[in-house]
C-alpha cells in the first residue's frame, strides 16, 4: 500500500510539468508584488500606453488606489484619464463594437491576462516586438506570432529588427535596455497584481490559519492518544 | 433541567436512541486505519461545499452577459468572497480526491461484498451525482474551459443513434451553449442535484449503520460477541472515533488550507488557466482538458477510436463499478488475506486508473493513445479477471477476531 | 478495553482544550460568511456622495437628485416661504427639530445650512412613500399655507422646512442627509466631513 503512495506522489511532478506545455521560450519576468513603487510605474505606464484600448474592467479604481497607497487625489488628476468616478470600474475608452471595426478583433480586457497566460508570457511578449513588413502594423511578436496591434512602446523601446543570424539588434528608444526591462517588469507586475489583488491577503492569512491548524492538529492528536489507552 | 427538556424531546422523538443507535453505541471496528479516515472527510467536505456554494449564489449572476464579470465581482468587491469563491472551488477537488481515496479503501478490503452491496450502490450513486454536480457547477464560472468543456461533454450524447442530436438540443436549450444552459445547470446545481446528494448520503450512512462497518481485516465484529452482546471488537463511535476524525479532519484542514491560500490554482488543475478567459463562441482554446478529477474516463473516451463506441466505454467504465460486489464472487473479503493475484490485479488498476487520468491532462499524440488504449484494456481486464479467479481463489486464512 | 486507570484530569483538560480552540476555528470560519453580506466595493462606489450644481435652481422650484438609491430634493425657497415657517409652530408635531432627523447643523428653524437651499431625502417618515411637492396648492391641505409636501400614500403632510404636521400617519419630520457646500454653487451631499 505504501508503494501505492509513493507512486502517486513521484507522479504529480511529471503532471505539472505537463500543464505548462509551452514551446516558446519564456524570459521570468521576476515580479515583485511587495515593490509598490514598480507597481505604480506599472499603472501609469499602463494607463499611458495600453488603456486607450484594452480595459482592465474588473478592477476599480478606487482598490487600485488603495491597494497601491496612492492617494485619491493622487488617483484622480494623475491616473484617471477618463471622467470616470474613483468608484468605477476601468473600463475602456473606446466601444468594443468600433475597436472591433478599426483593429479586426476587440482589444481584449487585461485585468486577468497575466493568470491565462503567465507573468513571464506577459514580460515576454513586451519585449518582444520585432520589424515585419508583411505585418498590418509593421511589427511582429516572438511569443504571439501573427500579433494584431502596433508596438505601442515602440517610443520606450525602439524597434528590434531581425539579423540574419536571428538575433535581434535594437535601436531609437528612449530607454536604455536595462531601464526598458523594467519598465515592462513594471507592467507585468501591475497585471500580476490586477489578475488577482487579493494574493498578498491570502498568502498572509494563510500562515495565520495553518499555523492555528497546527496546534489544533497537535492538542487533537494528544486527545485522541489519551482515549486510545483504553483500547487494547 | 437540561434532563428535563431531553426527557420532554425524548418521549416525543427518538433523539437519544437516535444518537445512542448512531453515535453513542454505534459498535465500531476498533482497527480502523488511515483508509478510514475519508468518510467523515467526505462529510466535511459536503458541509463546506454546501455553504460555500449557498453563498456563493448570494453575489453569482447565472446570465450568459453576467456570470463571468460576478465571479471576479466575487473575488474583488465581496468582502471575503474570495476566500468563499476559493473554499467552493478547492473544495471541489478536495471532494473527489476524498471519494477516490474512500472508494479505493472500499476497493482493497472489499467493503462492498456481500452484506454491504446496497451500501457500495449507494455510494456508487453518490459518486454519480457528484460527477454531474462537478460538471455542471464547472459551467457557471463561464470562463473558456467552462464553456468548451461542457461543448464537448454535451455532444457525448449526440453520439447515441437516432435521438443523439435531438437530445444535445434538449439539454442545452439553444443551438449552442448559451445562456438558457447555464440557466438549467445554475438551477440543478445549486438546488435539484444537491437534494438529490443529501438524500444519497443519509441512505449511504443508513444502509452503514445497518450492517456495521467492515475493517482492514474483512472480519464481521457482530459475530463475536460478549455476554451484553457487544461485539468483543467493537468500540463506542464516540468518543473514539469522534476524537480520532477530528484528528483527522485537523490534518485533513492542514493540506486543504496550504492549497487553498498558497496555491488555488492548484497548478491549473484545480482552476484551469483558460477558465480566466470569458466565454468565447468564436474561439476554441488551444488544448481542451477536463477537470483532473474527470481525465480516467476522459482518457478512455478518447483512446476509442469511434465516437459511439468511445461514449459506450466511458459509461461502462463507470457502470462496471456498479457491479462490481458481484463480479467478486470470493468470500474473503479484505486484500491482507486474499491471493497474490488479486494483490497484483488490484495493483495494476490502480497504475491504470493513475496514468489515465495522466493521459486524459495532456494532448492526445499517436503514442500516447496507444499507451491511452493499452491501459484502458488493462482498466477493464480488472473486472474480468477478478470475475474469473475470484470464483476459485486461494487466499489465506481469515482470522475470527481483528487484528490491532 | 482494558481496566488501567483513566488520568480523567488529564483527558478533561485535553477534551476542553480541543473544544476551546476548535469552536474559535468554528468562529473564525463564520467571519468571511458575515463580512460577505456587508455593502460590497460596488454597493459602496454606487452609494459615494453625490455632488450637485445648484446654481441654475429657480426660487421656488425643486430638484430631485439620487442618493444611495434615495430621491434627495433640493428646494430653492424665497423669503415669503421661510416667513411662513415661523407661524407654523403650532400646528406642528415636532417644530424645534428635537428629534435627532437631522445632522447637527441643519438643527435650526429652517433646517438647512443655508436658509434659502432646503435638502432633503424625500421620503415619508410613515411607510417610505415619496410625497408631492406642491408648490402653489398647498392651501387645499392645510389652510393658509401655499406651499408644502403631500404624501399620496397616506396623507401625511409637512412644512417647507420638511417638518410634519399634526394630525397625520407620519410620526416625524423628514431626514436632512448629511451634506456640505464645496463652493456656492456646489452642494456634496452624502458627505460633511470638514463641515461646520
Amino acid at each position: 500500500m505504501k508503494k501505492l503512495l509513493i507512486a502517486l506522489v513521484t507522479l504529480l511532478p511529471s503532471l505539472a510539468m505537463a500543464a505548462s506545455g509551452h514551446n516558446v521560450h519564456l524570459e521570468s519576468a521576476n515580479v515583485d508584488l511587495h515593490d509598490k513603487e514598480s507597481l505604480v510605474r506599472g499603472l501609469d505606464l499602463f494607463q499611458q500606453y495600453c488603456s486607450g484600448c484594452h480595459s482592465t474592467q474588473y478592477q476599480r479604481y478606487e482598490r487600485v488606489a488603495t491597494d497601491l497607497g496612492i492617494s485619491t487625489d493622487d488617483m484622480r488628476s494623475k491616473y484617471i484619464l477618463n471622467n470616470a468616478k474613483i468608484g468605477d470600474l476601468m473600463e475602456n475608452a473606446i466601444p468594443t463594437a468600433d475597436a472591433a471595426k478599426w483593429f479586426g478583433a476587440a482589444p481584449p480586457d487585461l485585468t486577468l491576462v497575466a493568470r491565462v497566460r503567465g507573468e513571464d508570457w506577459v514580460y515576454s511578449y513586451l519585449k518582444g516586438f520585432y520589424a515585419d513588413e508583411t505585418r498590418p502594423f509593421g511589427v511582429n511578436n516572438t511569443v504571439f506570432p501573427l500579433v494584431g496591434m502596433p508596438h505601442v512602446l515602440q517610443d520606450l523601446q525602439g524597434l528590434a529588427v531581425k539579423q540574419e543570424d536571428d538575433t535581434f539588434v535594437t535601436t531609437g528608444g528612449k530607454l536604455t535596455a536595462e531601464e526598458y526591462d523594467q519598465a515592462v517588469r513594471d507592467i507585468t507586475g501591475f497585471l500580476v497584481y490586477s489578475a488577482e489583488p487579493v494574493q498578498l491577503e491570502r498568502k498572509a492569512l494563510g500562515m495565520w490559519v495553518l499555523g492555528f491548524l497546527f496546534i489544533f492538529f497537535i492538542i487533537a492528536y494528544l486527545l485522541k492518544k489519551e482515549y486510545w489507552k483504553d483500547v487494547h | 433541567m437540561v434532563k428535563n427538556i431531553i426527557d420532554w424531546i425524548d418521549a416525543r422523538i427518538p433523539m437519544t436512541a437516535t444518537y445512542n443507535r448512531h453515535v453513542g453505541q454505534y459498535a465500531t471496528p476498533k482497527n480502523f486505519n488511515f483508509w478510514y479516515f475519508f468518510g467523515s472527510l467526505a462529510l466535511l467536505v459536503l458541509v463546506n461545499q454546501l455553504l460555500t456554494g449557498i453563498w456563493l449564489t448570494m453575489n453569482y449572476v447565472p446570465t450568459a452577459e453576467g456570470a463571468f464579470a460576478s465571479v471576479e465581482y466575487i473575488m474583488r468587491d465581496v468582502e471575503y468572497g474570495w476566500l468563499l469563491r476559493y473554499m467552493h472551488s478547492t473544495g471541489a477537488s478536495a471532494f473527489f480526491f476524498v471519494i477516490y481515496m474512500h472508494m479505493f479503501r472500499g476497493l482493497i478490503y472489499g467493503s462492498y461484498q456481500k452484506p454491504r452491496e446496497l451500501l457500495w450502490l449507494f455510494g456508487m450513486l453518490i459518486f454519480l451525482v457528484l460527477m454531474a454536480e462537478a460538471f455542471m457547477g464547472y459551467l457557471l464560472p463561464w470562463g473558456q474551459m467552462s464553456y468548451w468543456g461542457a461543448q464537448v461533454i454535451i455532444s457525448l450524447f449526440g453520439a447515441i443513434p437516432i435521438i443523439g442530436d435531438d437530445l444535445t438540443l434538449w439539454i442545452r436549450g439553444d443551438y449552442v451553449i448559451s445562456g438558457a444552459t447555464l440557466n438549467r445547470f445554475f438551477a440543478l446545481h445549486v438546488i435539484a442535484l444537491p437534494l438529490v446528494l443529501v438524500v444519497l448520503v443519509f441512505l449511504h450512512l443508513i444502509a452503514l449503520h445497518e450492517v456495521g462497518s467492515n475493517n482492514p481485516d474483512g472480519v464481521e465484529i457482530k459475530k463475536n460477541k460478549d455476554e451484553n452482546g457487544w461485539p468483543i471488537d467493537g468500540i463506542p463511535f464516540h468518543p473514539y472515533y469522534t476524537v480520532k476524525d477530528i484528528m483527522g479532519v485537523a490534518g485533513f484542514l492542514i493540506v486543504f488550507c496550504y492549497v487553498l491560500f498558497f496555491m488555488p490554482e492548484g497548478g491549473g488543475y484545480f482552476l484551469e488557466k483558460p477558465n480566466f478567459e470569458a466565454a468565447n463562441p468564436m474561439k476554441t482554446p488551444e488544448h481542451i482538458a477536463p477537470v483532473w478529477y474527470f481525465t480516467p474516463f476522459y482518457a478512455i473516451l478518447r483512446a476509442i477510436p469511434d465516437k459511439l463506441v468511445g461514449v459506450i466505454g466511458m459509461g461502462l467504465s463507470i457502470a462496471v463499478l456498479f457491479i462490481l460486489p458481484w463480479l467478486d464472487r470470493c468470500k474473503v473479503k479484505s486484500i491482507r488475506y486474499r491471493s497474490t493475484i488479486h494483490k497484483i490485479n488490484i495493483a495494476q488498476f490502480t497504475v491504470s486508473f493513475i496514468i489515465l487520468g495522466y493521459l486524459g491532462v495532456v494532448p492526445a499524440t499517436p503514442e500516447l493513445t496507444i499507451a491511452a488504449r493499452i491501459f484502458t484494456f488493462t482498466y477493464f481486464a480488472f473486472f474480468v479477471a477478478l470475475w474469473v479467479y475470484s470464483k476459485n481463489e486461494k487466499t489465506k486464512e481469515v482470522p475470527t477476531r481483528v487484528t490491532h | 478495553m482494558s481496566n488501567a486507570p483513566v488520568d480523567t484530569g488529564r483527558r478533561r483538560f485535553l477534551t476542553a482544550a480541543t473544544a476551546v480552540v476548535g469552536g474559535a476555528g468554528a468562529v473564525a470560519v463564520a467571519v468571511p460568511f458575515i463580512k460577505s453580506w456587508n455593502p460590497s466595493a460596488k454597493a459602496k462606489a454606487a452609494g459615494a456622495p453625490v455632488e450637485v450644481n445648484i446654481s441654475k435652481v429657480e426660487p421656488g422650484q425643486l430638484i430631485r437628485v439620487e442618493w444611495r438609491g434615495k430621491p434627495v430634493w433640493v428646494v430653492r425657497r424665497t423669503e415669503a416661504v421661510l416667513e411662513n415657517l415661523k407661524s407654523l409652530d403650532g400646528q406642528l408635531r415636532d417644530p424645534a427639530s428635537e428629534e435627532m432627523q437631522q445632522p447637527e447643523y441643519a438643527t435650526n428653524p429652517a433646517r438647512s445650512i443655508k436658509p434659502e437651499f432646503f435638502i432633503a431625502v424625500g421620503i415619508c417618515t410613515h411607510l417610505g412613500c415619496s410625497p408631492t411637492y406642491l408648490p402653489d396648492s398647498f392651501g387645499e391641505q392645510v389652510e393658509g399655507v401655499t406651499s408644502g409636501f403631500f404624501c399620496p400614500c397616506h396623507g401625511s403632510k409637512f412644512d417647507m422646512a420638511g417638518r410634519v404636521f399634526q394630525g397625520v400617519p407620519a410620526p416625524l419630520n423628514l431626514v436632512i442627509p448629511p451634506h456640505k457646500y464645496v463652493d456656492d454653487a456646489t452642494v456634496l451631499i452624502g458627505e460633511d466631513t470638514g463641515a461646520a
